[in-house]
């Protein structure tokens, strides 16, 4: 039991990690009717130039801060380096073609970063905790270890949610931003300007990857692997629906779960190693039950 | 004046519906043909069958099964290289399994279980569509990987994983020469392109068209979108099959699961983009353009005597990928494909503008 409970813990605290990746591309999802393919590349660039700006800034006083405060920075420009050049010419066209587009933003993105900052492991280190927990040790034999890393990275993760919850139902611009995403044009015409609206929203999703690549770095180390995080969060998307941050959420801890569970008490029967696609197969045979995801909204299309 | 087309009268119903229904593209086809099929094989050196002319021919093979579902039915698949992994393993398990069959039915086979496969991972576009079924088709990419790496009976029980196709003998020709390959690759492309020209210029094509303009307003004027969809599949999955065959057993020699990876998918997607949705030419184009572009890469710094080391070659290579997919979404979405429609316009008037 409490072995069953340790995977279940860990599948959960992995599928925070997923949720981390998968709110970036439900924030400009839901702001902006975009499919970001790119949030990936965003995720290792960010947590790229973090941890490099850390290694160059190394004799100044805090290198941490001043490092965090270009990044986030760098982010904001490449916000509106991608509405500028990307985003703009490509208003009021088909959305498919804008997602073609953002996989060509991360194909950039993955050059451009590797070749600015070099392609190597890189160690980040900013304090997440090390040392691993030992819950309930009263109720089963030797306890759950819990790592004190994940944990921290699901605090992170619920004032992420909390904050962006906020942002989106409480303030002027959330509301402005849930407009675009319903209708580009009515948006438009009541005034709306759509360019702001897409950098605010571009730059939140560059922050979520900062969050998400510093997270995902600490643990893994920053390298070309992180980009590949963001293909982890689309079963957790599809499974949530596209829309929802609350479907994230939740996508992201029943895949996490599932994954883990299915790794461990399924994979010996198989082969092993069925992690790399569990989650999209289950995500698939949902889907067929719920077009629209757990959250998602339902489409009615007129002719 | 050089697509000069007063005076070629269409005197019958068949010649107005003929493919080339202009003289001077009859010319052209057929003197590209004659290039392809005489002048390549007898200046061209062995380096460049290899590294350009087969790679490209397959490639330009599995594009075209991609068009199909992308350009022609709208369908967004990322699955692709799943496929061809499909049409390489079964190719590999028919001619191993089966002593004395023939290669190009091998091929053949081969596309037909890639179909059955699409089918299947095509089921769920009846529910789904856009961003969803782009991520559903991941799924099948993922999984196949996992199948072809884990599943021991699939690669004969190599304990590493990798296999060696056997030599291709067709009618007691062996084709084991550069040449031999490219012609056979020439062949088959050549085949395939004109049954999928056919294909979309039929009816199956305008249902297809139809579904991926509006397919709630194709399903109202009578349009099946079970039929349309999964027939998009099935065609595409065949041609995208025997792609990965030819890709496995002609051009590798040799391959593990690692060759039909997720990039592959991609940079596949990318020639049916840069050379055009929806277009027959435009796949050829793409696929011409996304092989020669890397080698060009490795060239070019040479040539003006830079050193740059193979890591930043790779990075460039990626951000020149992504950077032209985006200047081509914005400047021409209809890919090198349109440019040539451009190109032939122009010459109807050459020299003189109007």
């Amino acid at each position: 039991m409490s072995f069953f409970l340790e995977v279940l813990i860990g599948g959960l605290m992995a599928g925070v990690l997923y949720s981390l990746v998968a709110l970036g591309f439900v924030l400009i999802f839901k702001a902006s009717g975009v499919f970001n393919f790119a949030q990936g590349a965003m995720v290792l660039f960010a947590a790229l130039t973090l941890v490099r700006l850390m290694e160059i800034l190394k004799g100044t006083f805090s290198p941490f801060l001043l490092a965090l405060a270009i990044t986030i920075a760098v982010m904001i420009g490449l916000a509106l380096v991608i509405e500028r050049l990307v985003l703009r010419p490509l208003v009021n066209q088909a959305g498919i073609s804008l997602f073609m587009a953002t996989i060509g933003i991360s194909y950039f993105l993955d050059g451009f970063g590797q070749s600015v900052w070099g392609s190597d492991i890189y160690k980040l280190d900013i304090g997440m905790p090390k040392r691993s927990l030992t819950l309930f040790e009263s109720v089963f034999e030797g306890g759950v270890l819990v790592p004190g890393g994940d944990l921290v990275a699901t605090l992170i993760a619920g004032l992420l949610v909390a904050g962006l919850a906020i942002f989106f139902q409480k303030t002027r611009i959330g509301r402005a931003l849930r407009a675009v995403a319903d209708d580009h044009q009515a948006a438009q015409s009541v005034g709306i300007p759509l360019n702001y609206i897409w950098i605010i929203v571009w730059t939140a999703a560059g922050l979520v990857a900062l969050v998400a690549g510093m997270v995902w770095g600490s643990k893994l180390g920053v390298q070309f692997s992180l980009a590949l995080v963001a293909l982890k969060a689309l079963p957790v998307l599809i499974l949530g629906g596209f829309e929802s941050i609350l479907g994230a959420i939740v996508g992201g801890l029943i895949i996490g779960a599932g994954e883990k569970l299915s790794e461990v008490y399924l994979g010996p029967l198989v082969g092993g190693g069925i992690e790399n696609w569990f989650a999209y197969v289950l995500a698939l045979l949902f889907l067929l039950v719920r077009p629209e995801g757990l959250f998602g909204e339902k489409h009615i299309d007129r002719v | 004046m050089f697509y000069r087309e007063a005076g070629q009268f269409k005197t019958s119903y068949g010649a107005d519906q003929a493919v080339f229904p202009i003289l001077q593209d009859r010319v052209f086809i057929a003197l590209w043909l004659a290039i392809g099929f005489i002048l390549v094989p007898l200046v061209s050196t062995e380096y460049l069958f290899r590294a350009i002319f087969i790679p490209f021919l397959i490639m330009s093979l599995a594009a075209l099964g991609l068009n199909l579902l992308v350009g022609y039915c709208g369908q967004l698949s990322l699955g692709t290289g799943g496929f061809m992994a499909v049409g390489a393993y079964a190719a590999y398990n028919l001619s191993v399994r089966i002593p004395g069959l023939n290669p190009l039915v091998a091929f053949l086979l081969a596309g037909g279980v890639t179909t059955v496969v699409g089918i299947v991972f095509g089921i769920p576009s009846l529910r789904i569509r856009g961003y969803y079924l782009a991520v559903a088709t991941l799924a099948a990419q993922f999984f196949l990987d996992w199948v072809f790496s884990r599943v021991a009976w699939f690669t004969n029980n190599s304990p590493s994983g990798s296999i060696t196709a056997p030599p291709i003998t067709l009618f007691s020709l062996t084709f084991e020469t550069p040449v031999k390959k490219y012609l056979l690759c020439l062949a088959i492309l050549v085949l395939f392109a004109v049954v999928a020209k056919n294909i979309v210029r039929g009816r199956i094509g305008r249902v297809w068209m139809a579904t991926r303009d509006m397919d709630v307003a194709a399903e109202i004027i009578g349009i099946r979108p079970m039929y349309a969809k999964l027939s998009a599949f099935a065609v595409s999955s065949f041609f995208i099959g025997v792609a990965g065959a030819l890709w496995a057993s002609v051009h590798l020699g040799s391959w593990e699961p690692l060759a039909f990876d997720i990039n592959r998918s991609f940079s596949i997607l990318f020639m049916v983009i840069i050379g055009g949705l929806s277009s027959i030419l435009g796949s050829l184009l793409g696929a011409a353009f996304i092989t020669l572009l890397p080698l060009l890469l490795n060239q070019l710094p040479q040539w003006f005597g830079i050193a740059i080391s193979t890591a930043m070659i790779s990075h460039l290579e990626s951000m020149i990928f992504g950077a032209l997919i985006v200047f081509f979404l914005i400047v021409e979405p209809l890919g090198l494909a349109r440019l040539w429609h451009i190109g032939k316009e122009k010459l109807r008037l050459w020299p003189f503008p109007y």
